[in-house]
């Protein structure tokens, strides 16, 4: 049951953190030129492959324990901030991520940036895809690491996250633009239910307590989680019309 | 220094975010949870509840400023 929900869970958010990174890639792209652009989406999946590849085994070093109450805390913190962000906007009380606005917005810098030419390729270019992969990516890299990490099975989250690249890229190159279609709110609140979840039953054990049942409990933190915020979701929406 | 200034704003943002009471919360009912299974109590309950807690204090915080 674990295995499912590791590499559910990394391919959800591989999944919403590779549109994201799509969107910047297209539009250096389009504005400056596909070989800078697909040279800097190429170093920056070397050097994410590279975080993972050296951090992965590191943390089999570290007692599972420690492990856990570290990584549980930290996805905890990160993961509320997630299921925040996603409860506010299902709720109407923060915009939508709104990718057609972001890519008009990054091809429009890209445009009016200047030429400058390093080793053959179109600076500006291999500049923003290289970071925009790079900053999103490191958060694939980390759910991978620390999800990985923590169940003993880097590689198994890692599949995960390699399904949601191809995927992603797959229909990035059928879309030819910015996948606006897709459903990231509810993509963030589940990864936001599942991080906290996660974040909930690691910190527990790292920090000495035992879940009844042992991993049988799982399922149920995870419907508590998405029981609480879809109570949060309800409420705010409630308030908004009272309040309107 | 203005490097690793920039490094630590990019982690700090990264797992705090923009509210740090919702990641002291976190540390806080961690520790009592630990604590707590020192202590031979074993409070596989009180993360959970915690998280409701702070859930709500954070939405609450966020839905007052928006207006």
């Amino acid at each position: 049951m674990t295995a499912v929900f590791l590499v559910a869970s990394a391919f959800l958010a591989s999944a919403v953190e590779f549109v994201e990174a799509l969107t910047i890639v297209l539009a250096a792209g389009i504005t400056r030129g596909w070989r800078s652009s697909l040279a800097g989406l190429g170093a920056a999946t070397v050097a994410l492959g590279a975080i993972v590849a050296v951090l992965g085994p590191a943390l089999t070093y570290i007692p599972i324990s420690a492990l856990r109450l570290v990584v549980g805390g930290i996805l905890l913190a990160f993961g509320l901030q997630w299921l925040r962000k996603a409860i506010l906007r299902a709720a109407g009380f923060k915009p939508l991520h709104d990718e057609a606005a972001i890519f008009a917005r990054e091809a429009e810098e890209a445009r009016t940036a200047g030429d400058e030419q390093r080793a053959g390729l179109d600076w500006y270019g291999f500049t923003l895809s290289f970071k925009g992969v790079l900053l999103e990516g490191l958060e694939v890299a980390f759910i991978v690491i620390t999800f990985g990490g923590t169940q003993g099975n880097v590689g198994l989250a890692a599949l995960g996250a390699g399904i949601a690249l191809a995927l992603v890229a797959v229909v990035g190159v059928v879309v030819r633009g910015p996948l606006t279609r897709v459903p990231e709110n509810t993509m963030k609140f589940a990864v936001g239910a599942m991080l906290t979840t996660f974040g909930i039953f690691w910190a527990t054990e790292g920090a000495g307590a035992r879940w009844p049942g042992e991993d049988a409990s799982l399922p149920a933190v995870l419907v508590f989680v998405v029981v609480l915020a879809s109570a949060a979701v309800a409420l705010l929406k409630r308030r908004r019309v009272v309040f309107a | 220094m203005r490097r690793l200034r920039a490094f630590g704003r990019f982690w700090w943002d990264f797992v705090v975010g923009d509210d740090w009471r919702a990641a002291l919360g976190v540390v806080l009912a961690i520790g009592a949870t630990a604590a707590l299974a020192a202590a031979g109590v074993d409070a596989w309950w009180l993360l959970p509840i915690a998280v409701a807690l702070v859930l709500y204090i954070s939405l609450r915080r966020e839905v007052a400023r928006s207006g």
